[in-house]
């Protein structure tokens, strides 16, 4: 168990490893390039060193994950901006933003370490410099930054281990790192994994730290031989984990999943169909909903699973709801014309959201609609996973029942079953090919008046891709090939507490269902 | 070597106002003559330093003027007036992070002289003050006791061959034989070297130990301009008379004291 684990986690080392290390050095790199001479000029200007500071300051209070989330929807705006003025776009998903975000996190440690140092001078030394005739910038320098120079290694120290640890969150904006390990294994209730991505990610920070306290008391001893064997070392660390990447085959293909088990297991299916018929592969995990379509429309992912009703209220902005085969329909024509995505069918199953409660609670009080639990919901408290709530078929679904809870509680899925079965909220939004549901003999209640739209899992292709007969040919083999009760099974194998499987290893049984 | 007449330094009208309308230095007009060896003297805030500063462009003035040699210091850039004047003050400011040998050579490397000949100067230099080449110039400055860190302080103000040298208070802060042995030194080099020297103290008896003229400040004014002698003979007011009254009762009462042994 645990040798497999490690194996499995070796596996991607190279990949993620390198990535991370591409990542953060590029951080620290453009970070520094604005710190350093902010920093001087703030250490002559005595209005920019209080607002520049204060601006530093309260973006270090921002949480990680919020700023690496923001920066998508910024390039999204500027990408379309560009691409109406200039013509050309970029991807906002993935490097861009994961870069961006931690390089303003870099910008405080350097940005208060390098003021602190050129501060702290004594006046006496300052005042011989000018003395001897040096102009201000001869001043800076030959005299006040190399004095300085410890102070500010000091800081560049701090914010390395800063971004290097921060870089584990950009897994959710599309870029791949050694957080990868954390999302999956806590999506897959896998710590193991969540241990061997914590690690990962420790051990490159302390290796790196201790390197640029080399670096530091290099500076502050006037030691060269230190030094340079600070920097040699980081190179080493630097040019040993970007060498895979450079061997990697050209544009792969990229698949994107959701951060649910059902998604990864899918992802690992359709991954290994095109692997099979001769693509170079990769994947964009942990995606959040709302991301994965925008990543599929701006090219920055090319294959994915979305759920019908999900764009039908999503992106269509639709609160009718004309039945299965209409809604998927008039879905594929929408995508197509509006922005060239292919969508290849139905996988064969749904995967509805639908409100979900423990049986003997439900019985007791006599619950079996989302009518029956409009009466009981204002002493009630409700589970959902992160999106819900903020979801129009959530406000479809509340306006149409006239629902309202006392109180909203949001999980992590995993989390938001147990709540539920704990009794620590009284109903759930939970998935129907969930194989949780029957597992925890949970009730699904009706929705008499169709308030939820359906929710087909389709495959859809991104605009790039839309005519490429072999990968649409790959792929057609899993249209209908799914029925509920597979995936309600295969999600259970992932989800379950005792004989849990990875997702790769459920995905091959489920490509092995497929063939019978 | 021909020198054109008139003055070194001219002080012209001078007055230094700060920014709360305080006057450090007031109406102060003075020259100095080529090879003479001028002692600023006053009370801390007389406006000594002010006026020190003044003439280097580490300060500028409010109003009034200075020229060396005739030319007005404003129409000279004031990285390149610095570098053709040396500066010694208190504090010594040595770079720490640089050698003995790098800090004596700063100005001339920063002039742009060839290597070889910054390092055959920095040889003259440390030899001039005194300091043994071999033993102090690949030291770093917190290796070097009081005296030696002034010695290379001085070697460093003269290293590009200024005319004129600047000091405030340079000796302040050395032990009294350390000091009385560096001052005389000084002394020495300003005739050899044939240099114009105005050097701030607060310190009658090394003023008159040293200066060929004595200007004597306070609040900002300048109060009198004489040799030591003509200082004793005829100071100008009850506060000159005061100054100098002090190292005049210390000698008489030093005198007893020797007798007596």
């Amino acid at each position: 168990m645990t040798a497999a684990l490690f194996n499995a986690g070796f596996a991607n080392l190279p990949d993620y490893l390198g990535q991370h290390v591409l990542l953060s050095l590029s951080a620290m790199l453009l970070g520094l390039a604005i710190s350093l001479p902010l920093a001087v000029a703030a250490s002559r200007v005595a209005w920019l060193r209080g607002s520049s500071l204060a601006v530093a300051s309260i973006v270090q209070t921002i949480p990680g994950l919020a700023l690496l989330a923001l920066f998508y929807p910024v390039l999204v705006i500027v990408s379309g901006f560009t691409t109406a003025t200039f013509g050309f776009g970029f991807r906002a998903l993935g490097f861009l933003p994961a870069m961006l975000a931690l390089t303003l996190y870099s910008i405080l440690p350097v940005l208060r370490n390098t003021v602190t140092g050129l501060g702290g001078i004594d006046p006496a030394i300052l005042r011989a410099a000018r003395a001897t005739g040096m102009t201000s910038w001869q001043s800076l320098t030959l005299v006040e930054l190399p004095l300085a120079a410890p102070i500010i290694m000091a800081g560049v120290r701090t914010a390395a281990v800063w971004v290097i640890g921060t870089a584990t969150l950009s897994t959710p904006v599309g870029q791949t790192s050694l957080g990868n390990y954390i999302f999956t294994g806590l999506q897959t209730e896998n710590w193991g994994l969540v241990l061997f991505g914590c690690i990962a990610a420790a051990l490159l920070a302390i290796v790196i730290d201790r390197l640029l306290t080399l670096a530091e008391s290099g500076l502050a001893e006037r030691s060269r031989w230190r030094l340079w064997s600070a920097f040699g070392g980081i190179a080493i660390v630097v040019i040993a984990s970007l060498f895979p990447l450079l061997g990697r085959a050209q544009a792969p293909v990229v698949i994107g999943t959701k951060s649910f088990d059902e998604q990864y297991i899918l992802g690992s299916l359709i991954q290994t169909r095109l692997s099979e018929a001769g693509f170079a592969t990769q994947r964009r995990d942990g995606l959040g909903s709302a991301v994965a379509f925008h990543a599929l429309v701006n090219g920055d992912i090319d294959v994915y699973v979305d759920y019908s009703g999900t764009i039908w209220a999503n992106e269509m902005k639709r609160t009718d709801s004309p039945g299965r085969a209409r809604v998927l329909m008039q879905m594929g024509v929408w995508l197509e014309k509006t922005y060239g995505i292919r969508c290849l069918g139905s996988l064969g199953f749904e995967n509805a959201y639908a409100v979900a409660m423990r049986r003997d609670r439900a019985d007791r009080l006599h619950i079996v609609t989302l009518a029956d639990l409009a009466a009981h919901a204002p002493d009630m408290t409700v589970g959902g996973d992160y999106e819900i709530f903020a979801r129009p078929e959530w406000r479809a679904v509340a306006d149409t029942y006239q629902l309202h809870f006392a109180h909203q509680r949001q999980f992590q899925s995993d989390f938001m079953y147990r709540a539920v079965v704990g009794g620590d909220v009284d109903a759930i939004t939970a998935f129907s090919s969930d194989g949780r549901v029957a597992q925890y003999d949970l009730r699904l209640l009706g929705d008499p008046k169709g308030a939820l739209p359906p929710y087909d899992a389709v495959l859809l292709v991104s605009a790039k891709h839309a005519r490429d007969k072999k990968l649409i040919a790959s792929l057609s083999t899993l249209i209908g090939a799914i029925n509920l009760k597979t995936m309600q099974q295969a999600n259970l194998m992932v989800d379950r507490d005792v004989d849990k499987r990875s997702p790769e290893a459920t995905s091959r049984w489920l490509a092995a269902q497929i063939s019978r | 070597m021909i020198h054109p007449p008139g003055p070194m330094i001219t002080l012209e009208r001078l007055s230094k106002y700060f920014a709360e309308g305080s006057a450090a230095v007031r109406d102060v007009s003075l020259t100095v003559a080529r090879g003479e060896f001028l002692v600023l003297i006053g009370e801390s805030g007389s406006g000594k330093t002010t006026t020190l500063n003044m003439i280097n462009r580490l300060t500028e003035p409010t109003s009034g003027r200075i020229l060396i040699e005739g030319r007005d210091i404003r129409e000279t850039d004031p990285v390149m007036l610095r570098r053709q004047m040396g500066f010694v003050f208190q504090e010594v400011g040595l770079f720490p992070h640089m050698t003995v040998g790098e800090n004596a050579g700063i100005t001339p490397r920063l002039l742009d002289w060839a290597p070889g000949d910054i390092d055959s100067r920095v040889r003259e230099l440390l030899e001039l003050v005194k300091l043994d080449v071999a033993e102090v110039a690949q030291r770093l400055p917190a290796q070097l006791s009081g005296g030696q860190r002034q010695r290379v302080g001085l070697a460093r103000a003269l290293a590009a061959k200024p005319a004129i040298m600047l000091m405030d208070e340079p000796f302040g802060a050395l032990d009294v034989l350390i000091r009385d042995d560096l001052a005389s030194d000084y002394r020495g080099i300003h005739d050899q070297l044939g240099l114009t020297t105005i050097l701030v103290t607060h310190d009658m008896t090394e003023a008159f130990l040293l200066a060929d003229r004595v200007a004597v400040m306070r609040n900002g004014e300048l109060l009198q301009v004489a040799t030591p002698k003509e200082l004793v003979a005829a100071p100008a007011n009850d506060f000159v008379r005061a100054m100098i009254e002090y190292p005049r009762r210390r000698a008489k009462k030093l005198a007893e004291a020797m007798q007596i042994s």
